[in-house]
């Protein structure tokens, strides 16, 4: 099957591209365009020109990887495209044929899936206070080491149920629900994903 | 009746509001971030505006920052999406009310696959039931938490024990709402005022004394741009970002900042101090920064609640000048105290923020 016509059985990519006019609106608008040498309106444009070894190219470049995901786009493109889907269209075939191991930007999916992918499967959250520390995340600044350092103390105070049974802010997730989730990882993928993220990097380093 | 001319384009821009019993779906980022936020929403809708909402314990993870990083594929996503409502559905509810923009957008934007594309409703139901034996039906009502604080933003101010009014010169505060792209970007219809105009942080802001500022990049997205931030070597997007949208509000001198997002509330916050600890440059007067209000900070001041109640001790910019200007009446020894007044010692200073 070529690229596109595994492209175009993605519902992310059906409706991402329909007809690009090469405006560029979705150039102006772009806050990753903005900051990175990055164009959205070439990604529709290659895509839709469907040369197979360009699309090979984007699949291989850091380029798939800049996107903020912040869907601007998806509002403002005259013809109802959606560069930041087809993106994400990129992206999944990307992980899926290991291209993305060829870039830099790529290979950062590893660090995503240790930190996102774990916390989900530890704590049934995204994000959890417990693995936030100010040498990861600066930014935090002080006030972030003096919530963790008391965290017990100033969630309680102020009524949540911090690794708590029950209902309510920063509760426990019971295991009963962590296992529907982890249930769900499985049928629908999201394990095997996790797991060929680390092969196609352990392949990658071995060479 | 025929509504006509305005009334009929205005009415395109309005969305539908369930008026009570809702299915409240937490944010991670939220809870870690700002724990205080979701705890007032409660408060305010069960104890100052009597709606019935329940919290369930059952719920996980919606996966959207996953979603939106590339790491998980769109499948795991719209399954866990139909769990999150086969919980709703369990507990008798149909008006499903996320916290998190990003959430409200994955939401919104599952529903509307499953109508463009009735196969992946069909692979949802097989996947979730194959995977935990349950079965779903979806929302009547999905709106967002700020929705519904924004609908009853009449009654608040009714209620209200301070406005958003300075009290040495008894002009409006001067305010700067962000929403989250995922809020109306995607989906115009889904937000209130749609994309050209939204109007869901505004509306509160106007109806409790204060006045918006209208500057130019006011629709930029704060930059989260999900994993531009996770991974620590990306997060000068994100910087930029917000850095773009200080620069272009700092002229208009604004009072506070409100946000809808959980992401943006707080990059706006903490990007400030990074900019001051990294450059020297502060954004509010006199060395101090832009105090970032969530949406029921917002409101919780107004109805007069204590703001480290709210958790409002939990910003790295500190709220006292806004507190001050609006002239709350709290006490800086209880900031920094622990459960039952325990004293647990001080967050450290910054080198150049002044908190
Ligand atoms: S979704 Fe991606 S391509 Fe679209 S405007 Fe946002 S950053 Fe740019
Ligand atoms: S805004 Fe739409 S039509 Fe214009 S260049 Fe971008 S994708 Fe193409």
């Amino acid at each position: 099957m070529s690229l596109v016509e595994l492209l175009k059985k993605d519902v992310r990519f059906q409706e991402g591209l329909s007809a690009c006019i090469n405006c560029g609106t979705c150039t102006a608008i772009c806050p990753a365009a903005h900051f990175y040498n990055y164009d959205p309106r070439i990604i529709a444009d290659t895509i839709q020109r469907g040369n197979e070894a360009d699309i090979l190219d984007l699949l291989e470049s850091d380029t798939i990887w800049f996107c903020g995901e912040c869907l601007s786009c998806k509002t403002r493109c005259p013809r109802n495209n959606t560069p930041g889907y087809i993106v994400q269209a990129l992206r999944n075939l990307s992980q899926e044929l290991g291209c993305f191991t060829k870039s830099e930007r790529g290979r950062q999916q590893l660090e995503v899936k240790r930190i996102i992918g774990e916390n989900m499967i530890k704590y049934g959250y995204c994000v959890y206070l417990d693995e936030i520390d100010l040498d990861g995340h600066p930014e935090q600044g002080p006030v972030w080491q003096w919530y963790k350092d008391h965290a017990d103390s100033i969630l309680k105070r102020l009524g949540a149920n911090y690794k708590g049974d029950g209902p309510g802010t920063m509760r426990k997730i019971s295991e009963e629900d962590m296992s529907e989730l982890n249930r769900i990882f499985e049928v629908t993928g999201a394990i095997k994903r996790f797991e060929d993220i680390e092969q196609h990097c352990r392949v990658e380093i071995a060479k | 009746m025929k509504i006509e001319g305005k009334q009929r384009l205005w009415d395109e821009y309005q969305k539908e509001i369930a008026d009570d019993h809702y299915y409240f779906a937490r944010s991670c980022i939220r809870q870690n971030f700002f724990p205080g936020s979701e705890i007032a929403f409660l408060r305010i809708l069960k104890n100052y505006l009597h709606k019935d909402v329940y919290d369930d314990p059952h719920q996980t993870t919606c996966t959207g920052i996953a979603y939106h990083s590339a790491l998980i594929p769109f499948e795991t996503t719209r399954a866990v999406v139909a769990r999150q409502f086969s919980l709703m559905n369990q507990a008798g509810y149909e008006n499903f009310v996320p916290s998190c923009v990003t959430s409200f957008g994955v939401y919104s934007e599952v529903i509307e696959t499953w109508h463009h594309f009735p196969e992946t409703l069909e692979q949802a139901r097989q996947q979730l039931y194959e995977a935990t034996g349950r079965k779903f039906s979806c929302p009547e009502n999905l709106v967002h938490t700020s929705d519904i604080i924004y609908k009853y933003r009449m009654e608040i101010a009714r209620q209200s024990r301070y406005k958003l009014i300075n009290r040495n010169t008894g002009e409006p505060l001067k305010v700067v709402e962000h929403i989250g792209c995922h809020y109306a970007k995607m989906f115009p219809k889904k937000g209130v005022g749609g994309a050209e105009f939204p109007s869901v942080l505004s509306g509160m802001i106007e109806a409790w004394g204060g006045a918006v500022i209208d500057y130019p990049e006011r629709r930029h997205c704060c930059g989260f741009g999900f994993r531009n931030y996770i991974i620590k070597e990306n997060r000068g997007y994100s910087l930029s970002n917000s850095k773009l949208k200080f620069d272009s509000m700092e002229p208009y001198k604004p009072d506070f900042i409100v946000a809808n997002c959980p992401g943006c509330t707080y990059f706006l916050d903490r990007w400030q101090y990074v900019i001051a600890e990294t450059t020297g440059k502060t954004y509010g007067a006199e060395g101090y920064g832009i105090p970032v209000l969530t949406y029921e900070e917002m409101a919780g001041l107004v109805l007069g609640m204590d703001p480290w109640d709210l958790g409002m001790q939990l910003h790295q910019v500190s709220v006292e000048s806004l507190l001050d200007k609006i002239n709350i009446q709290y006490d800086p020894a209880k900031k920094y105290s622990g459960y039952m007044n325990e004293n647990i010692g001080i967050p450290e200073k910054p080198d150049f923020l002044k908190i």
